[in-house]
C-alpha cells in the first residue's frame, strides 16, 4: 500500500536538485541515498506487503498466498468471526493498556521521588534498581510459575489462568529500566518550578500531578508505548499464566495456529497479524515524534 | 541539590502566600483556605477511599491466607497492608508514598521471585520431587493401592459438603461420612434408609445426574479411614458401593522407610529426598531436598546437558553479538545516508522504514516463519524461484534465518538512536576538526565515530542482553530446530540459552519438569549478563569521561 508513494518523492527529490548540481555530482552525494533508501524501504517492507495480501488471498493457505494480491477477499477476515481471535485481541489490549497505565503512574512516581527529594537509601535504591533490572524477569518464569499456583490456593484471582494475575506479573516490572528513563527526564525539569508551585501554596501532591506530569508528557508517552509494546508482544510468561483457551492472549493465540497447522491456518494467521499489528503501528505512528525523541534522550543520557 | 528540604507534610502547604508571577496559577479557592485544619481537600479524600479499597482487599487477603494456612503468604501481606497504612498515614514518609506502590509490586513479584529461583536451584524441584516428604508418602501410598480382596462392601452414597466431594456409608448399621481431607466419622443424625444413607445433616447429597457429571471426580476419591494412611481409605466404581483400598506400601514413620507388603522389599528415605531399597531401586515419587550444587553440575557436567549446553552456550553468545553488530552497522549506515538535511522525503523514508520496529516481534517471528517454509514459503516459492532451500531446517541455514530475521526487526531501531545520536552531534567540535584541516573520512573516523559510541553503548549494552534473552523470536521462528540428532534431551541449533531453560523446566510439556536445573540455568544466564553489563557500563564510563 505504501510502498508506491516512495518513487514520487524520491522523484520530486532528484528534479529539485538537478537543476541545481550536474547530474554526477548529484548522484556521488545525493542520488544514492536514494537508491539506498528505496532497497532499505523495499527490504522493510516486502514482508508486511506480504502479509497483507495473505490475508486478503481467498484460499487461506500457505501455498496460496505467494500470489500478491492475485485475489482480494475479506474470507480470511470474516473468518476470523468464528474464532477465539477477538477474545485474544481483546484480552491483549486489556492487559497491556492495564500494564501500560500502571507502569506509567508507578514508574513516574518513583522516579519523581529520586529526582526530587533526598532521603535516605536514595542513592542506595537507585543502584538496586540498576541491579535488578538486570535480572529480566522472564528468567524468573519458573519461579512465577510457583508463586502464583501458591497465590492462587489463597486468592484465586490472583493465581494461574487470571488475566489479573499476569498484570500483576508485568507490573513487578515496572520500576527497571523505566525508572531510569524517566529519572533522567524529571531531571531535566527546572526545580524553580517546584518551588514556585510550591509558593504559591500548592502541595506536593497538586505539583506532581498537575505540574510536573504535564510538563513530562513526552517521557511518558514513551513509556507507556514501549511497556504497551512488550506486554503486547510477551510471550514466556502469558504462556504459562494464561491456560484456558478463552484467556490466552493475542501472542500465545496466533502461536497455537502457527505452530499447530500452519498450511491450513495461514490465512487466518496472516488476517489475525494484521488486526494485530494495527494498534501498535498506529500508536507508533502517531506518537512517533516522542518515541524517537525519547529513544535519543535515552541514548545521549545513557 | 540541597536547598530547601522538601519533606513538607502531607496536608500542609503554606498558605496565602503570594507568589510570583513565575508559578503556574494554583486555584484560587485554595489559597484562601486555611492552614492545616481548613475544609477537607478532595485529594485527601480520594486518598481515605483508596486507602480503605486497599484495606479491604488486603484483610480478604490475610483471612483467605489464614484460611488455607499459608502463612507465608499472611505474613507477606500483613507486613505490606501495615507499611501501606503507615506510609499513607504518616507526614514523614514523603518520598515513599511515590515509591511504594511500584515497590511493592518489584518486592513481589521481582525480588521475591529473583530470589525464589535462586532457592529453587539449589533444590531438585520437578517431576517427582514435587513437594514435601509427608506429601510424597502420602502420594506414594495412595498410587501403590491394592483392594483388600474379599473384604466387605458398603452401600455408598455420595454427598457434598463444606464444597468438598465426599462418602457416606454405612458400616455395622451406624452411618460414618468423610471427604478426602477429612477421615470417616460416625454421624449419628444422618437418616439411613434400606442400609443406605439418604439424608446428612450439613451435607447435601448428590443426584444420580449430578454424580454422572462429576464421575472423573467420584471415581478418584479416597476417603481414608483414619489419620493414618496405612489404615486404607474407601473408593467407589459406581458411586452405590464403597471398597476398602489399602495401600501395598507399608510407611514406618518410625524408621523412615516403606515396606512394600507384598514382595517385603524395604525402602529407606534417602538424602537425596527418595525411598531407595538396598539394591538401588527407587520409588518414583520422592520429595524435595536441597541437593547444593548437583544442578549447577549436571550443566556443565553430566554429558546430556553439558555438551548440548556448551554448544547452547555459543551460539547464545554468537547470535546476541551478531544481532547487535548486523543492526547496528545496518542502522548506522542508513542513519548516515539520511543524515544530509538535502535528502528530499527523509521524514518519509524515516516512517517507512520504522515499521518493521513497530510491528510486534512475535507477529514478525511467525509471519518470517511461514515465509522461510521450505517447500510453501514466499522466500524459497517467489524470491527464490521454486528453490527448496532448507532454511529453517538445516543447522546453519537455520542460524543465518535468525540472525536475518533479526537483523530485519532490530535495524530501524538502531537508525533511529544513531539518527538521533548524529543529530545531537555537537557542532563546534565537528567545526573545529574543519578548522584543524581535517577531511570528511578523518572527522568521521576521530570525531563522530567515537561520540557517536559514546552515546549508543548504552543502548547496545541493553540491546545485547535483550537478544541474549530474545525468547520470543528464537521460539517463534525456529522452536529451537533443528534439533541436535545426538542429544537425548529436546534441545536444537538455535536453541538459546533462555529457550533451553524453556524446554529443560518442562513447563511446555515436551520433557519430565525439572524446575530445579532450569533455574540453575537462569541463575547463570544472570550471572553471564550481568558480568557482562557491569564491566562494560565501567569501562563506558570512563569512555565518558576521557573523551
Amino acid at each position: 500500500m505504501v510502498t508506491t508513494d516512495v518513487t514520487p518523492s524520491s522523484r520530486t527529490a532528484s528534479r529539485g536538485d538537478t537543476n541545481r548540481m550536474p547530474r554526477s555530482r548529484w548522484f556521488a552525494e545525493l542520488g544514492w541515498r536514494h537508491l539506498v533508501g528505496v532497497v532499505a524501504v523495499a527490504y522493510a517492507l516486502f514482508p508486511i506487503v506480504y502479509v497483507i495480501s495473505a490475508s486478503l488471498s481467498e484460499g487461506g493457505t500457505l501455498t496460496g498466498s505467494n500470489d500478491l494480491f492475485a485475489e482480494v477477499s475479506t474470507a480470511n477476515y470474516e473468518a476470523l468471526g468464528g474464532t477465539l481471535f477477538w477474545t485474544w485481541l481483546a484480552n491483549s489490549l486489556q492487559i497491556a493498556i492495564a500494564t501500560g497505565v500502571g507502569t506509567v503512574l508507578m514508574g513516574a512516581a518513583a522516579a519523581y521521588a529520586f529526582s526530587r527529594f533526598r532521603f535516605t537509601g536514595r542513592r542506595a535504591g537507585l543502584t538496586s534498581l540498576l541491579i535488578i533490572q538486570m535480572f529480566p524477569q522472564m528468567l524468573a518464569f519458573v519461579a512465577i510459575f510457583l508463586l502464583l499456583i501458591t497465590l492462587g490456593n489463597v486468592v484465586p484471582a490472583l493465581g494461574l489462568n487470571s488475566k489479573l494475575a499476569l498484570i500483576a506479573v508485568y507490573l513487578g516490572g515496572a520500576l527497571g529500566v523505566n525508572t531510569f528513563l524517566m529519572y533522567g527526564f524529571f531531571n531535566t525539569v527546572p526545580r524553580e518550578i517546584d518551588e514556585a508551585a510550591k509558593i504559591d501554596g500548592a502541595t506536593h501532591a497538586q505539583t506532581y500531578w498537575t505540574i510536573i506530569l504535564r510538563l513530562v508528557t513526552p517521557i511518558l508517552a514513551v513509556v507507556a508505548l514501549l511497556s504497551f509494546i512488550s506486554t503486547f508482544g510477551e510471550f514466556i510468561i502469558a504462556r504459562l499464566v494464561l491456560q484456558s483457551e478463552r484467556n490466552w492472549t493475542v501472542a500465545v493465540g496466533l502461536f497455537g495456529w502457527v505452530s499447530a497447522l500452519l498450511e491450513a491456518n495461514w490465512g487466518l494467521f496472516a488476517a489475525g497479524a494484521v488486526i494485530s499489528a494495527l494498534p501498535v503501528l498506529l500508536l507508533f505512528l502517531f506518537l512517533q515524534k516522542y518515541i524517537v525523541g525519547g529513544l535519543t534522550a535515552g541514548a545521549v543520557k545513557g | 541539590m540541597p536547598t530547601q528540604p522538601t519533606l513538607t507534610g502531607d496536608a500542609t502547604g503554606p498558605t496565602g502566600t503570594p507568589g510570583g508571577t513565575s508559578g503556574p496559577p494554583a486555584s484560587p479557592t485554595r489559597d484562601r483556605q486555611g492552614p492545616s485544619r481548613g475544609p477537607v481537600r478532595p485529594g485527601t479524600l480520594v486518598k481515605i477511599a483508596l486507602m480503605a479499597v486497599i484495606n479491604a482487599l488486603g484483610v480478604f487477603g490475610i483471612l483467605a491466607a489464614w484460611r488455607e494456612g499459608h502463612m507465608g503468604i499472611l505474613a507477606s501481606m500483613v507486613v505490606l497492608l501495615v507499611v501501606a497504612d503507615w506510609v499513607y498515614f504518616s507526614r514523614r514518609t514523603l518520598p515513599l508514598k511515590y515509591v511504594l506502590p511500584g515497590l511493592a509490586f518489584l518486592l513481589v513479584f521481582q525480588v521475591y521471585v529473583v530470589g525464589y529461583t535462586g532457592w529453587v536451584a539449589f533444590t531438585n524441584y520437578g517431576d517427582g520431587h514435587n513437594s514435601t516428604k509427608e506429601q510424597a508418602v502420602e502420594a506414594l501410598l495412595i498410587q501403590n493401592e491394592r483392594r483388600v480382596e474379599g473384604s466387605a462392601t458398603y452401600p455408598l452414597t455420595v454427598v457434598e459438603r463444606g464444597g468438598a466431594l465426599g462418602f457416606a456409608i454405612v458400616d455395622d448399621g451406624e452411618a460414618q461420612v468423610g471427604t478426602a481431607d477429612d477421615p470417616l466419622s460416625p454421624e449419628p443424625d444422618a437418616t439411613v434408609d434400606d442400609d443406605r444413607v439418604t439424608e446428612v445433616p450439613g451435607a447435601t447429597v448428590l443426584s444420580r445426574q449430578e454424580v454422572l457429571q462429576r464421575q472423573a471426580e467420584v471415581t478418584s476419591l479416597r476417603v481414608p479411614f483414619s489419620d493414618d494412611p496405612n489404615d486404607g481409605w474407601v473408593r467407589t466404581q459406581d458411586a452405590r458401593t464403597g471398597f476398602v483400598a489399602v495401600p501395598s506400601l507399608e510407611w514406618d514413620p518410625e524408621a523412615d522407610t516403606m515396606t512394600d507388603v507384598v514382595t517385603g522389599t524395604v525402602y529407606h528415605a534417602t538424602s537425596d529426598g527418595s525411598f531407595r531399597s538396598d539394591d538401588g531401586e527407587r520409588l518414583n515419587v520422592g520429595w524435595r531436598v536441597m541437593v547444593g550444587f548437583d544442578n549447577f553440575r549436571t550443566a556443565f557436567g553430566d554429558e546430556r546437558y553439558a555438551q548440548p549446553f556448551v554448544k547452547i552456550l555459543l551460539w547464545t553468545f554468537a547470535f546476541a553479538i551478531l544481532s547487535v553488530v548486523s543492526t547496528f552497522l545496518l542502522g548506522l549506515f542508513l542513519a548516515i545516508t539520511f543524515n544530509d538535511t538535502r535528502v528530499r522525503g527523509r521524514r518519509l523514508y524515516r516512517t517507512l522504514l520504522i515499521f518493521p520496529y513497530a510491528i510486534p516481534g512475535f507477529l514478525a517471528a511467525l509471519l518470517w516463519s511461514g515465509m522461510l517454509n521450505r517447500s510453501y514459503g514466499f522466500v524459497n516459492q517467489v524470491l527464490l524461484g521454486g528453490a527448496a532451500v532448507p532454511w529453517l531446517t538445516d543447522p546453519w541455514l537455520a542460524k543465518a534465518s535468525v540472525l536475518g530475521v533479526n537483523l530485519w526487526l532490530g535495524f530501524p531501531y538502531m537508525f533511529l538512536i544513531c539518527t538521533g545520536a548524529l543529530q545531537s552531534l555537537p557542532g563546534d567540535v565537528l567545526e573545529a576538526a574543519k578548522v584543524d584541516g581535517a577531511g570528511a573520512w578523518r572527522t568521521w573516523r576521530s570525531v563522530t565515530l567515537p561520540l557517536l559510541l559514546v552515546a549508543t553503548t548504552p543502548l547496545l549494552i541493553s540491546s545485547f542482553a535483550f537478544n541474549f534473552n530474545n525468547f520470543t523470536l528464537i521460539y517463534m521462528l525456529t522452536r529451537g530446530g533443528p534439533r541436535f540428532a545426538d542429544a537425548s534431551v529436546p534441545l536444537g541449533h538455535t536453541d538459546i540459552l533462555i529457550s533451553m531453560v524453556y524446554s529443560v523446566s518442562g513447563l511446555d510439556g515436551t520433557a519430565a519438569k525439572n524446575y530445579g536445573l532450569a533455574s540453575a540455568l537462569s541463575i547463570v544466564i544472570f550471572v553471564i549478563v550481568a558480568t557482562i553489563s557491569a564491566i562494560t557500563f565501567k569501562r563506558t564510563k570512563q569512555f565518558e569521561e576521557i573523551s
